[in-house]
């Protein structure tokens, strides 16, 4: 039987006719190319994959996957190709190579010789494995295949790609293929109409892949001319000594073969200590040649007696420059093209760009509620009851330290989250109550010894925390689901962890508005704040009310400082990365008010991130500008954005 | 103040200088006194009995004296809380730096270019030590602000220019707008940190974090051991100390003191009486800038090395705490404050205090000393509101009980609130 379908085939090349497709099996068509498949080379194996895949046989992909898997041996007797398992007792079970079927009996190692495809050749079966997996029925091979498609773009994708389409189950991938199909279209298209119409089809996408296959388009290469260039390939003309510089554009003139070297100072300077004769170079001595004029007459002297390249001097160069123009030609070639490519990439920018002020707004929220959190709880202390707190940072400090430490006994972290949350605000609502009734009541009446006063606890505070969990900084680690970031497009996207410190914001907002106006206690309070005396006498005690209102700023660091741990490292010197920034909020956002504080942290982690986003390579620079802007702003409201009026500001 | 006063002023204000400051012939003779001690014991100048780095301490020391007497007379005496003094004291450093640093390297520069076959053109010696200079911050490139560093007149102009125009222009916004009491502290707070970072960038042209370094090389000094230039860095240091204080004794005497004072007490009443109260804050704000900065730029060459954490807003905070330790409103007080505070930190940072062992637990003073000073600090707030210069009235009240009225001018630097003061002036 094999012998005669051998036969057949040796008749079948001798005579050179092709097997009746009809009537061809796989084995047909491996042993009309056996040496290519059983030896393949990078460039010899290209027909017989054509072949195969012309032949439309279903074993095809089955035996691509084998061949570049390694696992296709070839069996000495009578030279067939078949896929080897290897089995216990070191003996290979030979399946067919169509259906996997087993067709023979085992058969020792030394009975088949393997058939090793070498990396490149892999490479080429794996690209044209591509095709069936892309119509594959699993979904995940699909997938895949789509994936190392978008990879590696290249021309001959696209008539795969596009027969998959059709068949196309997923509405997703769907979509997938087809941006992939309108990439190499862009790129490769047959015609420019064809090209024309997948890059309109790309306009206003803002994936980087899509603003990638753009820009390889819209590609340019620098280029130099004596006669002004025209045409639609030139992007755009550089003016040297503006787009360019001097140097670099007489260096482009050089390579280009349009103008001459000018010797560089470590070249002329060489040359010079190459050429002293007897303590002179040039005619000048050597003692004076410190001058850069005393140098060029040495060096001009020699170029004159045609020992070194002769000197270019300024005018020569500015001269040279200005007969030649500097510009950057497009690689691409069809005008129309060129043009579709760079209107879809202008609308792209254009989306990207309001896409990315959102991004950046979104930032600035997230910075905006962080400051919020860590300066509401000195709005009350600072703002209600006029006493500055230094150690309020140290309060925060607190906060996330607590959260560190209930982590410790609880393992589980979001009900250690759940504990820990409570608990800062328990710890630094005593820490608070403590500190103003044993130091800060004394000090009502004089404000500046507040601040000297809480500077006191607030060093003792960060070197104890030092002492107690050492100087390295401790996790406080998020439960998993605040991982990650909610993704919405390419360009936009914020973590959880953002998100949940947004909330929290919002609710301490709530909790504060609901307390502040809707309580006895909020009633008391803005009761005294305004008028002590006169609170007092209407039955108010105000030293009650003062220690609640500073163990609540305390205890809402506290919280802050939970939050703020998350995401941040906790260490002893935490609260003073805040405390500065949550002056500034309160001053600016105007004295008193819960409002106030809302507004100033909006325009602080705005201005913050909108400087930022204007120097983007530097933290450092837009914190100092952002000071700077606020010193200013205080110049023109004293009093803060939301400014309290009557009796009370004057108190 | 242009008014016609027909009446003679008051008898205490027509007497001289030092008749209304007898402190200020005590401190002088105190600090001649320490001063040709130290000479004595010095390891340049007498028996070696205190080495140089000692010397160095000392002479650091005076000039942070100088600073607290700076401010002193901004906050106790004018009621300013500024948290930006050190600042200024950086920025003094940095001006004196630049110079020592630029001329240091250029020394070096121009020896290792002397070995080179053609001499080296100016260009070549800028580039070299712009190289040497700048390269740990991967520049070689003098930024604009070096400019003047080439030369040392113009460079200690800028040691007085550079913090008299930032305090100048400051103050001015900041006193034109009536910022006042904790919200000009949060100002300037906010100012020094802005400075600090800053200096902290790379690119800012000073180096960022590195700062600079080797100061304590004198340029053209190389031949003098570090142990003479120590002393006579202690003596430029006294010297300004002893300047400082005769200058500051002035300004806080007389009708101008009067009315400095009264501002601190009262800023409203002063207004209302007729006196332009910005114009004064302002000439003390900017006047105990430019101090600062000289004191600066003395204690940088002993130290040797100057870096943003110098200026950061928590140096100034400490500043505040030696003042109101020392005493505020009396300018021995800020000295006694920053020399013991100062001198107290270092020698329990420093190793040199002994542990103390309490059983279950060994206290050991690197790790609590700050707890330490954060706990007297608030002591001192709370129960001793006029520092360790109130000692000073005990001895005072003791040699001479039956004086009528307060001693010193310090009263009234705690606000009316807390009671009248005792005696006179009523």
């Amino acid at each position: 039987m094999t012998r005669f379908r051998l036969l057949r085939v040796l008749l079948a090349l001798l005579l050179m006719v092709p097997a009746a497709a009809s009537a061809q099996t796989l084995q047909d068509v491996l042993q009309r190319h056996a040496e290519e498949v059983a030896d393949p080379g990078r460039r010899t194996v290209a027909p017989v994959i054509d072949d195969l895949v012309a032949s439309g046989l279903s074993g095809v992909p089955s035996f691509l996957t084998a061949w570049s898997e390694r696992s296709v041996v070839r069996r000495v007797e009578d030279g067939l190709f078949f896929v080897a398992r290897e089995e216990a007792g070191g003996t290979l079970a030979l399946l067919d190579i169509a259906t996997g079927e087993p067709v023979a009996a085992s058969v020792p190692g030394d009975a088949v010789e393997s058939v090793r495809p070498n990396g490149g050749v892999q490479r080429v079966i794996g690209t044209a494995l591509v095709q069936f997996q892309l119509s594959d029925p699993d979904i995940t091979v699909r997938r895949q295949a789509v994936g190392a498609l978008a990879r590696a773009l290249a021309p001959s994708q696209i008539a795969p790609l596009s027969a998959s389409i059709e068949g196309e189950t997923d509405p997703a991938l769907k979509e997938r293929k087809e941006r992939l199909l309108s990439y190499l279209l862009a790129r490769f298209g047959a015609s420019p109409e064809a090209r024309v119409a997948a890059l309109d089809t790309l306009a206003g996408d803002l994936s980087v892949a899509t603003r990638a296959v753009l820009n390889q388009i819209l590609d340019t290469e620098f280029r130099v001319t004596a006669e002004a260039p025209e045409g639609p390939r030139v992007a755009r003309v550089l003016v040297p000594g503006d787009d360019i510089a001097r140097d670099a554009a007489y260096a482009a003139l050089v390579e280009a073969g349009l103008a001459q070297a000018a010797p560089t100072p470590a070249e002329m300077k060489a040359a010079l200590e190459a050429s002293i004769v007897e303590g002179q170079v040039g005619g000048v001595p050597v003692a004076q040649l410190f001058t850069d004029e005393a140098r060029a007459r040495a060096y001009g002297a020699l170029a004159e007696a045609g020992t070194v390249p002769p000197l270019v001097t300024e005018a020569q160069i500015d001269a040279a420059l200005a007969a030649h123009t500097f510009f950057e030609e497009y690689a691409e070639t069809d005008a129309d093209v060129i043009a579709a490519a760079a209107r879809a990439l202008a609308s792209t920018r254009t989306t990207v760009a309001v896409n990315q002020a959102a991004d950046l707004g979104l930032d600035a929220l997230s910075l905006a509620s962080i400051y919020f959190l860590a300066a509401i709880g000195l709005a009350i202390t600072f703002g209600v009851m006029g006493v500055i707190n230094m150690a309020h940072g140290e309060f925060i400090m607190m906060g996330a330290y607590t959260g560190y430490v209930v982590q410790l006994f609880v393992p589980d972290y979001t009900l250690s989250l759940l504990i820990a949350l409570p608990l800062a605000f328990a710890v630094t609502f005593g820490a608070g109550v403590a500190m103003e009734r044993l130091v800060i009541r004394w000090l009502y009446h004089r404000p500046l010894e507040t601040l000297l006063a809480t500077f006191g606890i607030s060093i003792m505070l960060q070197q104890l925390a030092k002492n107690i969990f050492g100087t390295q900084a401790r996790p406080l680690t998020a439960p998993g689901w605040l991982d990650g970031s909610l993704v919405i497009n390419d360009v936009v996207s914020i973590s959880y962890i953002r998100i949940a410190i947004f909330v929290l914001a919002l609710i301490f907002l709530a909790v504060l508005l609901y307390v502040l106006n809707r309580t006895r206690l909020g009633l008391e309070v803005r009761a005294v704040t305004q008028n002590p005396g006169m609170a007092a006498s209407m039955g108010i005690d105000p030293d009650r009310i003062n220690m609640l209102t500073f163990g609540l700023g305390s205890g809402i660091a506290g919280i802050a400082g939970v939050a703020i741990g998350l995401y941040a490292q906790v260490t002893s010197e935490m609260g003073q990365a805040y405390i500065v920034q949550s002056f500034m909020t309160v001053v600016v956002g105007g004295v008193g008010n819960v409002w106030g504080t809302l507004a100033g942290a909006g325009l602080i982690g705005l201005s913050q991130k909108g400087i930022e986003w204007l120097n983007p390579a530097n933290t450092l620079a837009a914190q100092t500008y952002m000071i700077l802007l606020v010193i200013l702003f205080i110049q023109f409201r004293p009093r803060g954005i939301v400014a309290l009026r009557g009796r009370a500001a004057e108190a | 103040m242009t008014a016609t006063v027909t009446a003679p002023p008051p008898a205490h204000l027509r007497q001289g200088l030092i008749a209304q400051n007898p402190s200020i012939l005590w401190f002088l003779a105190i600090l001649a006194a320490f001063c040709f001690g130290v000479t004595f014991l010095a390891e340049a100048t007498g028996t070696g009995a205190l080495s140089t780095s000692m010397v160095k301490t000392l002479g650091k020391t005076l000039c942070l004296c100088l600073v607290a007497l700076a401010m002193d007379v901004v906050w106790g005496y004018c009621g300013i809380l500024s948290l930006g003094h050190m600042a200024f004291f950086g920025l003094g450093g940095y001006a004196i730096g630049m110079w020592l640093m630029y001329a240091r390297t250029e020394i070096i520069v121009v020896q290792s270019l002397a070995e080179a076959t053609l001499p080296p053109t100016a260009a070549e010696i800028r580039d070299g030590i712009a190289t040497q200079i700048f390269g740990v911050v991967g520049g070689n490139e003098f930024p604009a602000v070096w400019a003047f560093a080439h030369s040392l007149p113009l460079q200690l102009a800028m040691v007085v220019l550079v913090p008299g125009l930032l305090a100048l222009v400051f103050g001015w916004l900041a006193f034109r707008s009536r910022v006042t009491g904790v919200y000009l502290s949060i100002l300037t707070q906010a100012m020094t940190l802005a400075l600090s970072l800053y200096l902290f960038q790379n690119d800012s042209g000073l180096r960022g974090n590195n700062g600079l370094s080797g100061l304590q090389n004198i340029p053209g000094l190389a031949a003098m051991g570090q142990d003479v230039i120590a002393i006579a860095f202690f003596w430029a240091s006294a010297l300004a100390l002893a300047l400082g204080y005769l200058l500051f004794a002035w300004v806080v005497s007389g009708k101008m003191g009067s009315v400095i004072r009264a501002i601190r007490d009262d800023e409203a009443r002063v207004r209302f009486l007729g006196y332009h109260v910005e114009s004064y804050k302002l000439f003390v704000f900017t006047l105990t800038a430019v101090v600062s900065g000289i004191a600066g730029a003395l204690y940088y060459p002993q130290a040797g090395i100057i870096n943003p954490a110098e200026l950061a807003p928590i140096a100034s905070i400490y500043l505040a705490v030696w003042v109101a330790i020392g005493g505020r409103g009396r300018l021995y007080g800020a000295v006694i404050g920053a020399a013991v505070v100062s001198l107290l930190s270092s020698w329990f940072t420093g190793g040199g205090a002994p542990d103390v062992n309490l059983g279950f637990y060994t206290v050991q003073w690197t790790d609590w000393w700050l707890v330490l000073l954060g706990v007297s600090f608030v002591l001192v707030t709370l129960f001793a509101p006029k520092g360790l210069g109130g000692l000073i009235d005990l001895i005072a009240e003791r040699r001479a009980p039956q004086r009528v009225g307060d001693y010193g001018p310090d009263r009234s630097a705690l606000r009316r609130e807390e009671g009248p003061p005792q005696g006179g002036e009523q």
